[in-house]
C-alpha cells in the first residue's frame, strides 16, 4: 500500500485548469501552499487555514472545496480548477468575471477569487439556481469590503447573461 | 499554521486501511473529507503520526437502502447524501438538517461518518444519528461490532472508537409511514455550530423522542409525552437541567435552557402536527 | 443612489474599476504573491500563552538544533540591536515589540524562528522551552485603575499612563442651571475590522551599509516610518520601506504590522538572509490589533424641551498592555468632534488612558467614532425617553443650524460645510419613516417587540497630524514644538511618447483608488482615463511622501485625490503654454479635450496631446521661456485650517466633516432574543462624489463592519488576560446572510476646504450604526442600558422574567462568573473493591499515580506529598504532552486529601484542585468520591475552549476510572453527569 513518509517529498499529480500538473510534496503539504508556492498559481487565497474564511475555494472534482482544509496528497489525480482557470482566453472575461466588474462587486479582490469559483461550481450544476441558494452558497464566504449586496446582484446578473448565452452556444 | 508532520497511508482497500491502523494503534487517525480533521491538524491540536486516507475505497462510498434500513459507508461526502435522491422519502429528517451542515464548500468533502466519528456535540449530524436511534458499525483487522448511537458518543470528541479502529459505516432507520418529524436550531450565524439544535421525532403509535444537541457534552435524548400532556413541560425542564449547560462566548447556560425548552417544546408540536 | 452621473466629465461617474481585471483573473500582487529574493526565510514566531507572566528564561538550545533552522532570535536580541518604540504620552515606560522580560498579553511575540520554510519555522518554535512565572492578570480598564491592581509596567508606578482633564465654555454653569442631567454608563467592547489578507513582511538588510529594506502591507500613516527607523537605529533613508501593489483590505488595521517590520529586520540582520513572515488567522485575532475598549460616563444637562446645554464626558481608554503609536489617537482623533452634530457650548472631558493585559491597540475603521458616537447617540434615546419627547424632535432641537457653517466647536473643530436639518428631513421623508412608525404601532398591537432607533453622527476625514499632541499639556506641546497639517503627495509623469501617469502615496486597500486618480487626471488633461497610469503603492526611497502619506481618517478623496488634481492642473497649465506655441494661439485659447490640444475658437486647429506633452522630452528648446519643463510635477498640498492645537487646547482634528443621519426598524424575537432589522436608512453628506458606487461600497462596506460590532464580534478575554475569540468560528463576521441591505441616500454639500469639494465617508456608519442599532433594540425590548454586542443570548437575558427551576437541580452546574478564567467544576464517584487504607496509600504512591495518570510517561516524587509527571493528555484527535505537577493538601487519613496540581505543554497550561474523599461501604469495598474545580488557559483556550473543557472533563474522568481499575474494583456509577442522565432518561438514550 501507497505510505508517504513524513520527511519525503513525494509527486503529486493531478489536473490544474485543464493540465496535468506535477509536484514534489510532503505529506503534510496543505493545498493552498502547494498551489501557491509550488506552482505559482497565487489566484487562490488563504485567509484563515481553518476553513472559515472561504478565500483559498477552488473546485475539486467540480466541486467547491477549501483548499486550506485540503492536504496535497489527498488531491492525487484529482480535477483542479482555480480562478486562473476561469478566463476564456488571456485578457477576456467570464460572464461571471465580468458582472463583478460592473456591479463593483469586489474591492480588495482578496476573497474574490473563492467567490468566483463557489458561484461557477453552484452555476455548472443549477444554471436555475434561486436568489436563495446564490446566497447560500455565498454565506461559505467571508467578504470584509462589499456588505455583500454588489456580489448577490452580480452573481444574479452573470447567472441571468449565462442563461441567455446557453441555448446559442449550445 | 501548518500541521506538524505525520506519515500519510493512502488507502486502496478496506483490509489495507485497517491494516494500516492496526499498525499505528493510537498514533493513527483516518482521514477522510478532512474538514473536521485538517483544521487541528493546521492549528496543531491534532498530531497523528499516520493518517489513513479512505476516500480511494470504492466500497466505502456506498448509500444502501435495505431491509428499513439505511447505511451510510464511511466515503460518503455529505454533499452525496443531500443529492441522493431517495433522502428526503427514507430521511426526512436529515434532510431538513443538511443545509444547516456547515457550508456547501465543506459539504462537499466532509463525509457523513467523519461528522459522527468526530463526535462534536454542537454538530447536526449527530444529533441526527441519536434522534434516530441509528447504529454505528465499527471495524477494526480483528473484528466488527455495531454499537448504538447513544453508546458511542461518550462526551465532547470523544467515541467509543478504540485505536485501531475505524467507523466502516452508519446506519439509520428509514422514516415509518405516518411519523413526524421536526428540526428546529439557533445558531449565531448561518451555518455556524449549534447553540441549540433541536430534532423531535413522533411515533404513529404516541412515542415522542426529542433530542437535543450544542448543550452537553454529546447529543442527548428523552421521551416526551404529548405536548398537551400537563407533565410535558416539567418533563422538559428537567431534562433541560439535567443537560447541565454552560456559559460560553456565545451563550448563556440560561440561555441554552430556555431554548431547550421554548424551541424543544416547539419542535416537538411541529412534529406532532405532521405525523398521522 | 440619487446621483446624477455629469455628462462632461469622467469625475463623478461610476466608471469600472482599473483594478478589477487584474483581481477578478487572479493576478492580483499580494505581499504573498510576490518573488522574493533568492535564499529568503521563512519566520514563524512563538507567542505568549499567558496574559501576564515574568519570563525567567527561554531556551532555544532544541530550536536551533532543528531541521533547517537558521536563527532563533529573542527579546535580547531585539533589546541588542533596536531602542525602544517611541512612546506619544511623556511617561516612563518602554515600548517594545517583543517580550523582554515578561508577557502582557496572549500572543505577545517572545520568540521568533527562521527556518528554510515555515513548516519547519513552526515545528521549531514548539521546541522552544519557555519558564514563565505567572503574574496575577487585570483586563478590566476600571479595575486596572484600582490601587490593588496588578502593575503592568513597574516603571510606571500603575496602570494609568496617561490623564488630562479639559473644559471648555462653561460646563459647571450649565449643570447647575440645567433643569435635567440625564448620564448614561457604557462600556464599549473591543472589536476589530479584521481584513481576510493577513499582515505580511519581507525584510532585508545589508551589513554593507547599514540599510533596511522592508516590504509590508503596511498602509500608513508613514508618520510610522520615522517610528520603526529610530526604534532599528538608522536614519530615515536607510530605512527603505515598500509596498506591495495589492492589499487584501485594511481598514486601519494593517497599521498595525509595523511592530513586525522592526522584528523582521532584526530577524533577517541576525539570519543574515532576507525573512519572510506572513501572519496567520491565530496570529492576527490574538495580537495584531484592534479598536480601544473604552468605558465611558456621559452626562448633559438638558433643558425641559430636549435641548443639551453642556456635555460631561468621563472617559477610560483602554489601550492593551503597551502604549503603541500612534495611541492614544483613538481617544484624541475625535477631540474637535465631541459634540457630534449638535451645537453644544459647554464640554467638559476626562480622558485617562490606561494599560491592561490584551493586545495593544490601533487603528480600525470609524477610530475613536464608535467609543464617542455610542454614548452621546444612546444619550440622545435616553434623553427623549426620560422627558417623554419623540427621540427625532431631541436630535432636531439639537443639530448645528444650516446657516452656522462653517461652525466652530466648542472644543475646536471647524466643520467645513453642510446642512444637517435639511438631510435629516429628506432621510425621514425619503427613507419613510413614518411607514417604520406605522410598522412598530402593528407590530407592538400584536405583542412583538418592535423598535426604532436613530442616530445622528459628524464624520471627521483627513486628519491633523497634530492632533495626537492635544495629549499633552499646552506646555509640554510648547517644548515639543507644534505639530500640525497633512501633507498630501500626487506626481504626474509625462514620458517620450506624452502618455501620462500618476503616483500618489494613497497605498490603497482595496477603494479603488488608482481608478478615481484616472478619472481626476482625464478630467484636467482632456484624455480618456484608461489612457492613464496609476501607481499607488509607496517606495519611501524613490517616492515623494510624508508623515501624513498613506491609507487612513478617509483622506483619499478630499487630500490625496485633490492633490492629484492640482499636480494635474499644475502641468495642464504648461501644456497650455506649450500647445499655444505648437497652435500659433494664446495659452487661455487652448482646450484639451478628446486626447488632443486645440484652439478654442478654431477647433480644427489643434494636435495630439502625445505632441504637446512629450516635447519637453524630444525639444526641451521649443518650449516657451516661461515654461521649465512637463516632464514631472509633484505637489504638496496641506491645508491650512489644520492648525496645531491652541493654548486652549482647542484643535480642528480633522479638515473635513461630513454628515449621516441614520434610523431603522429592528424587530427583537422574544424566544430566542435574536435582533433581525427590518430597514435600514442611512444618509450620508460627503460633499462631493466622485465616483458614485465606490462611494456606495464604502458605506456599505462599513455599514457590514458595523453591523458585526453591534451584533456579533468581541475580542473576548478572560479575567485571566486569556483570549477568547481566537478563531474564526468564535469571532463571528457576518456573512452574507447575516447583512441586510441599506437604503442608501446622499445630500452633497461640497467641502470649501478641499480641491474637488469631496469629503471621506468611508467610516461614517462604523460610528454611527453601533448606536443605531442599539438605539432601536433599547426601543424593542424597553431598556436603557445596552452594551454590544447585542448577542440574541444576552437580549434574550433582558427579557427573561424568573426561570423555572428544577425540581432536582444537579449540583454541578455552578456558572462561572461572566468573564472569568474558564472554569470547570464537577464530581464524580466511583466504588471499588479495595479498603480506603489500600485506596489512600496507592494515592500517595508514585508507582501508582504512574499507572493511573492519564499518559503518564513516568512520576517523580519530589517530596512525600509533591510529585511531577510528564503526560500526554488528549480527546480525540487534539492531544499534547505536559509537564503537571501534583501537590497533596489537607491529608485526613484515610478520609480525605486535596489535590492541587498544574500542567503546561504546548496547547496550553492548567490548574486544578480536587479533593477526594474516601468512604467505606462496607464489605471491603470503598467509594471514592471527587469534586473539582480546574481553570484552563493558552493556546487551546484561545481556538477551542469548547473543546478544551469538555478534554479536561473526560481526562479527570479517566483519571479516576483508572484508579478504581487499578484498585481491582467495578466500575462505580460513573461520571455525574452521564449517570443522572442515564438515570432520568432510563437505560440507553
Ligand atoms: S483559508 Fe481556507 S477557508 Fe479561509
Ligand atoms: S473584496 Fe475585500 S474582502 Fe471581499
Amino acid at each position: 500500500m501507497p505510505k508517504l513518509n513524513r520527511d519525503t517529498r513525494t509527486d503529486v499529480t493531478f489536473t490544474l485548469n485543464g493540465k496535468k500538473v506535477t509536484a514534489r510534496s510532503e505529506p503534510r503539504l496543505l493545498l493552498t501552499d502547494l498551489l501557491r508556492h509550488e506552482l505559482g498559481a497565487t489566484g487562490t487565497h488563504v485567509g484563515c487555514e481553518h476553513g472559515v474564511c472561504g478565500a483559498c475555494t477552488v473546485r475539486i472534482d467540480g466541486e467547491p472545496a477549501r483548499a486550506c482544509l485540503t492536504l496535497a496528497a489527498q488531491a492525487e489525480g484529482a480535477d483542479i480548477q482555480t480562478v486562473e482557470g476561469l478566463e476564456p482566453e488571456p485578457g477576456g472575461m467570464s460572464p461571471l468575471q465580468a458582472a463583478f466588474r460592473e456591479h463593483f462587486a469586489l474591492q480588495c479582490g482578496f476573497c474574490t477569487a473563492g467567490i468566483l469559483i463557489s458561484l461557477k461550481a453552484l452555476f455548472d450544476r443549477k444554471p436555475g439556481a434561486s436568489e436563495q441558494e446564490i446566497r447560500e452558497q455565498l454565506s461559505g464566504h467571508l467578504c470584509r469590503c462589499t456588505g455583500y449586496t454588489p456580489i448577490v446582484r452580480a452573481a444574479l446578473a452573470a447567472q441571468a447573461q449565462m442563461r441567455e448565452e446557453e441555448p446559442r452556444n449550445a | 499554521m501548518k500541521p506538524a508532520p505525520f506519515d500519510y497511508v493512502r488507502a486502496a482497500s478496506l483490509d489495507e486501511a485497517l491494516s494500516a491502523l492496526h499498525e499505528a494503534g493510537d498514533e493513527a487517525r483516518v482521514i477522510a473529507g478532512g474538514q473536521s480533521l485538517v483544521p487541528m491538524l493546521n492549528m496543531r491540536l491534532a498530531r497523528p503520526s499516520v493518517l489513513v486516507d479512505v476516500m480511494r475505497i470504492g466500497e466505502l462510498a456506498r448509500i444502501e437502502h435495505r431491509k428499513g434500513m439505511i447505511t451510510i459507508g464511511a466515503g460518503v461526502r455529505q454533499a452525496q447524501l443531500e443529492r441522493w435522491a431517495p433522502l428526503a422519502g427514507t430521511l426526512p429528517l436529515v434532510a431538513s438538517m443538511m443545509p444547516w451542515v456547515g457550508h456547501a464548500q465543506t459539504r462537499s468533502r466532509g463525509t457523513v461518518c467523519g461528522s459522527f466519528a468526530h463526535a462534536d456535540p454542537s454538530a447536526e449530524l449527530p444529533l441526527a444519528l441519536l434522534a434516530l436511534e441509528g447504529e454505528v458499525h465499527l471495524r477494526s483487522k480483528k473484528a466488527r461490532r455495531v454499537l448504538p448511537a447513544a453508546d458511542f458518543f461518550l462526551g465532547m470528541m470523544a467515541t467509543a472508537a478504540q485505536p485501531g479502529e475505524m467507523v466502516e459505516a452508519i446506519g439509520l432507520p428509514a422514516h415509518g409511514i405516518g411519523t413526524g418529524t421536526a428540526f428546529a436550531e439557533v445558531a449565531r450565524r448561518h451555518g455556524d455550530f449549534a447553540i441549540v439544535a433541536c430534532a423531535a421525532i413522533a411515533r404513529p403509535g404516541g412515542a415522542i423522542r426529542l433530542a437535543v444537541g450544542g448543550v452537553a457534552d454529546t447529543p442527548q435524548a428523552i421521551a416526551l409525552p404529548d405536548p398537551s400532556d400537563p407533565d410535558f413541560d416539567d418533563r422538559l425542564n428537567e431534562f433541560a437541567w439535567a443537560l447541565n449547560a454552560r456559559d460560553d462566548l456565545h451563550a448563556s447556560a440560561r440561555y441554552r435552557r430556555d431554548l431547550v425548552r421554548s424551541l424543544g417544546r416547539r419542535t416537538v408540536e411541529e412534529a406532532v402536527s405532521c405525523r398521522s | 443612489m440619487t446621483v446624477n452621473p455629469p455628462a462632461d466629465r469622467w469625475v463623478g461617474r461610476s466608471v469600472p474599476r482599473i483594478e478589477d481585471a487584474a483581481l477578478l483573473t487572479g493576478r492580483g500582487r499580494f505581499i504573498d504573491d510576490l518573488p522574493t529574493h533568492a535564499g529568503t526565510l521563512a519566520a514563524a514566531i512563538l507567542r505568549s500563552p499567558h496574559g501576564h507572566a515574568a519570563i525567567r528564561s527561554i531556551d532555544a538550545t532544541a530550536a536551533l538544533a532543528s531541521d533547517g533552522v537558521v536563527a532563533v532570535v529573542t527579546g535580547d536580541d531585539v533589546q541588542r540591536l533596536t531602542r525602544s518604540m517611541t512612546v506619544g504620552v511623556k511617561a516612563n515606560v518602554e515600548c517594545w515589540p517583543i517580550a523582554t522580560d515578561r508577557v502582557r498579553y496572549v500572543g505577545e511575540p517572545v520568540a521568533i524562528v527562521v527556518a528554510a520554510d515555515r513548516y519547519l519555522a513552526e515545528d521549531a518554535a514548539e521546541r522552544i522551552a519557555v519558564d514563565y512565572e505567572i503574574l496575577p492578570a487585570v483586563v478590566d480598564p476600571e479595575a486596572a485603575l484600582g490601587s490593588d491592581a496588578p502593575v503592568l509596567h513597574p516603571s510606571l508606578g500603575s496602570n494609568l499612563i496617561n490623564e488630562r482633564s479639559f473644559s471648555y465654555g462653561d460646563p459647571d454653569g450649565a449643570f447647575a442651571g440645567a433643569a435635567h442631567r440625564i448620564a448614561v454608563e457604557i462600556a464599549y467592547p473591543r472589536n476589530s475590522c479584521t481584513p481576510i489578507e493577513t499582515y505580511g513582511v519581507v525584510a532585508g538588510y545589508d551589513p554593507g551599509e547599514d540599510a533596511y529594506d522592508i516590504l509590508a502591507n503596511f498602509q500608513g500613516p508613514f508618520s510610522i516610518h520615522a517610528v520603526v527607523a529610530r526604534a532599528l537605529k538608522v536614519p530615515g533613508n536607510r530605512m527603505r520601506l515598500r509596498t506591495p501593489p495589492s492589499s487584501g483590505g485594511s481598514y486601519g488595521i494593517k497599521q498595525g504590522v509595523f511592530p513586525y517590520m522592526i522584528l523582521m529586520g532584526v530577524a533577517a540582520r541576525i539570519a543574515g538572509r532576507p525573512v519572510k513572515w506572513v501572519e496567520d488567522r491565530l496570529e492576527h485575532l490574538a495580537a495584531s490589533v484592534s479598536a480601544t475598549n473604552r468605558v465611558t460616563r456621559l452626562e448633559a444637562a438638558v433643558e425641559a424641551d430636549g435641548r443639551i446645554t453642556a456635555l460631561a464626558f468621563d472617559q477610560i481608554e483602554d489601550c492593551g498592555a503597551h502604549l503603541r503609536a500612534p495611541e492614544p489617537a483613538t481617544l484624541y482623533r475625535m477631540h474637535g468632534n465631541m459634540t457630534g452634530a449638535y451645537a453644544i457650548a459647554n464640554v467638559s472631558i476626562r480622558n485617562r488612558v490606561v494599560l491592561t493585559n490584551k493586545t495593544p491597540t490601533g487603528l480600525n475603521r470609524g477610530f475613536g467614532g464608535p467609543q464617542i458616537y455610542y454614548p452621546l447617540e444612546r444619550l440622545m434615546q435616553r434623553i427623549a425617553r426620560q422627558l417623554n419627547l419623540d427621540p427625532l424632535d431631541v436630535v432636531r432641537r439639537n443639530l448645528i443650524p444650516a446657516n452656522a457653517f462653517p461652525y466652530r466647536t466648542a472644543t475646536g473643530a471647524l466643520l467645513d460645510s453642510g446642512d444637517y436639518p435639511a438631510a435629516l428631513e429628506r432621510a425621514v421623508v425619503e427613507g419613510g419613516l413614518g411607514e417604520l412608525v406605522e410598522r412598530r404601532t402593528n407590530a407592538r398591537a400584536k405583542g412583538r417587540l418592535y423598535g426604532i432607533g436613530m442616530a445622528a453622527v459628524v464624520e471627521p476625514s483627513v486628519s491633523n497630524m497634530g492632533y495626537i499632541t492635544t495629549v499633552l499639556t499646552p506646555g509640554e506641546r510648547e517644548k515639543a514644538g507644534p505639530k500640525n497639517g497633512a501633507q498630501a503627495t500626487a506626481t504626474i509623469a509625462i514620458d517620450p511618447l506624452g502618455s501620462v501617469s500618476v503616483k500618489v502615496a494613497s497605498v490603497p486597500q482595496g477603494q479603488g483608488h488608482r481608478t478615481v486618480l484616472a478619472q481626476v487626471v482625464a478630467d484636467a488633461l482632456g484624455l480618456e482615463p484608461s489612457a492613464i497610469a496609476v501607481v499607488a503603492d509607496v517606495d519611501t526611497a524613490r517616492d515623494a511622501w510624508s508623515i501624513a502619506s498613506g491609507n487612513y481618517s478617509s483622506r483619499f478623496a478630499p487630500a490625496v485625490a485633490g492633490a492629484a488634481k492640482l499636480a494635474a492642473d499644475r502641468i495642464r497649465a504648461k501644456l497650455e503654454a506649450v500647445a499655444a506655441g505648437q497652435l500659433n494661439t494664446m495659452p487661455a485659447d487652448v482646450v484639451f479635450a478628446g486626447g488632443r490640444a486645440a484652439s478654442r475658437s478654431n477647433p480644427d486647429n489643434g494636435v495630439s496631446f502625445a505632441r504637446v506633452a512629450a516635447a519637453a522630452h524630444w525639444a526641451p528648446g521649443t518650449l516657451p521661456e516661461t515654461v521649465d519643463q512637463t516632464i514631472r510635477e509633484t505637489v504638496f498640498w496641506t491645508p491650512p485650517e489644520l492648525s496645531a492645537p491652541n493654548g486652549s487646547d482647542e484643535v480642528n482634528s480633522s479638515l473635513c466633516h461630513g454628515f449621516i443621519f441614520d434610523f431603522c426598524g429592528v424587530e427583537v424575537d422574544a424566544v430566542t432574543g435574536e435582533a433581525r432589522i427590518d430597514r435600514y436608512v442611512t444618509m450620508h453628506d460627503c460633499g462631493t462624489i466622485l465616483h458614485p458606487a465606490m462611494v456606495e461600497g464604502q458605506v456599505r462596506g462599513g455599514f457590514a463592519h458595523a453591523l458585526g460590532a453591534a451584533l456579533y464580534e468581541e475580542y473576548a478575554y478572560g479575567a485571566d488576560g486569556s483570549f477568547q475569540s481566537g478563531t474564526l468560528a468564535d469571532y463571528l463576521i457576518p456573512t452574507v446572510m447575516e447583512v441586510p441591505e441599506p437604503v442608501i441616500l446622499h445630500h452633497e454639500t461640497p467641502s470649501p476646504f478641499t480641491p474637488l469639494g469631496a469629503k471621506g465617508v468611508g467610516e461614517g456608519n462604523c460610528m454611527s450604526t453601533p448606536a443605531c442599532i442599539a438605539n432601536a433594540v433599547a426601543d424593542a425590548i424597553g431598556v436603557d442600558d445596552l452594551d454590544l454586542p447585542l448577542t440574541p443570548s444576552k437580549i434574550a437575558g433582558l427579557l427573561a422574567g424568573p426561570e423555572r427551576q428544577a425540581k432536582n437541580p444537579p449540583r454541578q452546574a455552578r456558572e462561572a462568573q461572566p468573564g472569568g478564567r474558564r472554569k470547570l467544576t464537577g464530581e464524580g464517584a466511583a466504588e471499588v473493591a479495595a479498603s480506603r487504607e489500600a485506596v489512600w496509600k496507592m494515592l500517595l504512591d508514585p508507582a501508582t499515580l504512574e499507572a493511573i495518570i492519564p499518559g503518564s510517561h513516568g512520576v517523580t516524587q519530589v517530596s512525600d506529598t509533591h510529585f511531577t509527571a510528564d503526560v500526554t493528555l488528549g480527546v480525540g484527535p487534539v492531544k499534547g504532552r505536559y509537564k503537571a505537577e501534583i501537590e497533596l493538601f489537607d491529608l485526613d487519613e484515610p478520609n480525605a486529601v486535596t489535590l492541587r496540581g498544574t500542567t503546561t505543554g504546548a496547547l496550553g497550561f492548567g490548574e486544578g484542585e480536587g479533593r477526594i474523599t474516601l468512604s467505606d461501604t462496607g464489605t471491603g469495598k470503598t467509594r471514592i468520591a471527587y469534586t473539582y474545580e480546574a481553570g484552563i488557559g493558552g493556546k487551546v483556550a484561545s481556538v477551542g475552549g469548547r473543546l478544551l473543557d469538555g478534554a479536561a472533563r473526560v481526562v479527570i474522568g479517566q483519571f479516576f476510572k483508572a484508579l478504581a481499575n487499578h484498585a481491582g474494583g467495578a466500575n462505580g456509577p460513573g461520571t455525574g453527569l452521564l449517570a443522572r442522565l442515564k438515570g432520568l432518561i432510563g437505560g440507553r438514550s
